[in-house]
């Protein structure tokens, strides 16, 4: 009944979004308000009805109902809770229920608080969200229906991934899907500004926190799946530029851009079309991302289920969202006055900077993605790894990072190149300071990337305080502190790759037990090595002392093997202290009883995900000090009325 | 020049969305081919897999007569597929060796009980180390190895009905 009841909800669900499509376009097409009155009502019920179709798929995955082929195929009874709960997400009819269920909720959200915009543009707003919506209504309904049942119902189910039996896993994908599927507001408020004509400041001002949101969420998103990364594959690395990390990295790039040109057409009614198409196009980053990783047409570490069927369906629906938003900006952007003026020395010229290089990387990063697609279909075969990346993304990346520290510091609309100029003075001698210590330190030793790195980082991070410099700290809007504290996040997380790549200690040895490893001031004492076994595993685990100065601490790395399907995954252990990481992995055995060992000592690593949550937290103090300035603006004049 | 920069980005999507267009409907080649075909076996010394036959070593596979190496496992569908094909493989004179992957040795008995068991030798590979310096990925897999201990020919998957001629005139070539 439950699975029934799921289907039944999402059908209703993609009934109202075809209801609520066509009563926008009507309403506003023949100017009738009472067609119109009924949109929002349409958006909130079938916000509910998802909802409701995803709750049931939760409880059939709890119940382990192995009557349902997604359960069976995804699941096993003998799984920890946790996981089956997680299940539920961790497949692809799973994951595009999730996707159509916030698209739902944020949708029905749009239509409840939605207050800053216009009565057409909020419509046409809804409409658009209706508009996608059915698309993936319809991919789900007719191509990966999740309550289809089985019969005759198998004893037991075959199990997860292993790889994503993992705490953070768990709770990854739905943050990132939070992201991804919140760009698509912006996508329709772009969509319902375009068909209305109203690209102006109360646009960006209505959309600024969907955006805002988002941006948020992906943010963590990113950073935990970059930490899951790290230490659930054993590879020691943080981040591959592998096409499932580059899906979401793509649309963040376009939000943080979108981010930016939000506030300039807020504050100065400027960069209309540049915002318009960057909605657009941070959406757009979404489904190609999706479409990368579902269709299986790229390589990439992380498994997923391969199926050019469902490929082509989302693809279809690329062409059709993306072609129709591009096809509908050239028909109407022409006719949307561009906004205020700005001098070439100004605050707006600094963002329109950050906005040109930030689509450079994006644009970059989507050819490195695609590249091995593109030689494909030319007849050769070739894979763009990790070092084209870091070459060619990581100096634009450091100069984001110049521009990113002189930003805050330049005025609105027109300013003097010789007062930025004294205002740089701070960040800039400081600069000096670190670059000329450093290369005592270890001139040669290191390479430039690394050593800019860690210079530009220490400066942007003493620009970033800047805002604050001598100002009344208490009276100082909440959303400067977001900005101050999420450009401090970068510098923190740019200090920690630039120390990760530059001072990691690294070492391979074949121990057997009772031997003493010694490496980056760490003796490592390899106790023993035993057989364990887990809940639906069984594991190789080494015991080892670890001991830097005073007392030593048991570590544990594990090798495990899941019988059900059969995988090998490793379980690093990793020990955290203030100035970096020991990360252990085990390896094979070799001859002789001996054991593969790989040591890494990664001084300041931790910087990295640190400054990911700074940065995640400077944008929900900026979203939360914005809304909260909008409220109080709304209750003083409603009292000054009174 | 600015009528071109605002349709530029449809140009761009439309262009991507033949891109993607030709890499969904490319025939799929994604078996991945040992690179060792042509040359020696690494050498490995296994353990016997199952309580009647003995173990397996790289060096009996090298003793002048061409042979067959099966990857499988106990545990694996396809595996208990193929069993009627090296059946009559073996019938037809082949000779064939096989390595169990992760697998344990009650485990292997039973399958060999139930299915048939045409091998001479059976090593045991617990730890899929052997399979992965060989380059199989999967299993089931069959090398073909000639005389002098090196690889002839990968089959990948099952061996069905209609690949036993083939795989018979390989044996006969390796010669």
């Amino acid at each position: 009944m439950i699975a029934e009841t799921g289907l039944a909800a999402l059908w209703l669900a993609a009934a109202l979004a075809l209801l609520q499509l066509v009563l926008a376009f009507a309403g506003l097409k023949g100017g009738k308000t009472e067609l119109l009155a009924a949109v929002r009502p349409a958006a909130v019920a079938q916000g509910v009805l998802t909802a409701i179709a995803f709750a049931a798929l939760i409880t059939l995955f709890l119940r382990s109902d192995m009557s349902v082929l997604l359960v069976v195929t995804n699941s096993h009874s003998m799984k920890p809770w946790l996981y089956k709960f997680a299940g539920t997400w961790g497949n692809h009819e799973g994951s595009m229920l999730l996707w159509v269920t916030v698209m739902g909720v944020a949708g029905a959200a749009v239509a409840l608080f939605e207050r800053a915009l216009q009565r057409n543009a909020h419509m046409a707003t809804l409409g658009g969200q209706a508009a996608i919506s059915l698309g993936f209504y319809a991919f789900l309904l007719f191509s990966s229906n999740p309550f289809a049942r089985i019969d005759p119902a198998p004893a037991d189910g075959q199990g997860l991934n292993p790889l994503l039996q993992d705490p953070g896993l768990a709770f990854h994908p739905p943050t990132l899907y939070l992201g991804y599927v919140g760009l698509s507001v912006a996508f329709s408020f772009a969509i319902g500004a375009l068909l209305t004509r109203q690209v102006d400041a109360a646009f960006a001002r209505a959309m600024r926190p969907w955006v805002l949101a988002a941006w948020v969420l992906l943010t963590l998103g990113i950073t935990a799946g970059s930490y899951w990364a790290y230490y659930e594959l054993g590879w020691g690395g943080w981040w591959f530029w592998d096409p499932v990390e580059n899906a979401s990295l793509m649309p963040w790039l376009a939000a943080t851009a979108l981010l930016h040109s939000v506030t300039v057409l807020a504050t100065r009614d400027a960069l209309r079309a540049w915002t318009v198409m960057l909605a657009v196009v941070a959406f757009s980053m979404s489904m190609v991302g999706t479409f990368l990783v579902r269709s299986g047409i790229l390589t990439s570490v992380h498994a997923f289920a391969v199926d050019p069927t469902r490929g082509s369906f989302i693809l279809g629906l690329l062409a059709l969202y993306i072609g129709g938003a591009l096809a509908l900006f050239g028909w109407r952007i022409g006719s949307v006055r561009e906004g205020a003026p700005f001098e070439l020395v100004s605050r707006e010229t600094m963002l329109v900077v950050n906005n040109l290089l930030l689509t450079v990387i994006l644009g970059l990063v989507l050819i490195g993605t695609l590249y091995p697609l593109m030689t494909e279909a030319f007849g050769h075969k070739v894979s763009v790894g990790a070092p084209y990346f870091d070459r060619i993304a990581g100096p634009i990346a450091l100069a984001l990072m110049v521009a990113m520290a002189a930003g805050p510091l330049t005025r609105w609309r027109k300013d003097q190149a010789q007062a930025v100029g004294k205002r740089l003075l701070v960040p800039l001698c400081i600069a000096l300071l670190v670059s000329i210590s450093l290369s005592l330190f270890a001139w040669g030793r290191i390479g430039i990337l690394p050593f800019l790195g860690l210079v530009i980082a220490v400066a942007v991070g003493v620009g970033s305080l800047a805002p604050l410099w001598k100002r009344k700290l208490l009276r100082t809007p909440l959303f400067t502190y977001g900005m101050v504290v999420a450009h401090l996040g970068c510098a923190v997380s740019l200090a920690g790759m630039a120390c990760d790549s530059a001072f990691t200690v690294e070492k391979l040895v074949a121990a057997r037990p009772g031997d003493v490893i010694q490496t980056a001031g760490w003796s490592l004492r390899f106790r023993q090595i035993a057989p364990i076994a887990g809940d639906n595993w069984t594991a190789l685990q080494a015991e080892m002392d670890a001991r830097r100065g005073g007392s030593s601490v048991l570590i544990r790395p594990q090798s495990r093997f899941f019988a059900s399907p059969p995988t090998t995954t490793s379980e690093a252990a990793l020990l955290t202290r203030w100035d970096g990481q020991l990360y252990v992995v085990l390896g094979e055995e070799v001859e002789g009883g001996r054991w593969q060992l790989r040591i890494w000592w990664k001084p300041f690593v931790t910087l990295i995900w640190l400054g990911g949550v700074m940065i995640a937290l400077g944008g929900a103090l900026a979203l939360v000090g914005r809304e909260r300035r909008g409220w109080l603006m709304k209750w003083r004049a409603r009292e000054a009325r009174l | 020049m600015r009528k071109l920069l605002i349709w530029l980005p449809l140009l761009l999507c439309l262009a991507f969305v033949g891109l993607f267009a030709s890499g969904l409907f490319k025939p799929d080649d994604r078996v991945i081919h040992s690179r060792l075909v042509g040359q020696l076996l690494p050498a490995f010394s296994l353990p016997a897999a199952a309580s009647d036959r003995p173990a397996l070593a790289s060096t009996q596979l090298a003793t002048g007569k061409p042979r067959l190496l099966n990857i499988f496992a106990s545990w694996c569908v396809p595996c208990a597929a193929e069993a009627p094909q090296l059946e009559a493989l073996q019938k037809a004179g082949a000779q064939i060796d096989a390595i169990a992957i992760r697998d344990a040795r009650p485990d292997v008995d039973a399958f060999l009980k139930r299915n048939g068991n045409p091998y001479a030798r059976i090593g045991l590979d617990a730890r899929s180390a052997v399979q992965m310096a060989l380059g199989s990925s999967g299993v089931p897999e069959t090398f073909v190895i000639d005389g002098k201990g090196r690889i002839a020919y990968q089959h990948i998957g099952d061996i069905r009905a209609d690949d036993v001629p083939m795989i018979l005139e390989k044996l006969r070539a390796a010669q």
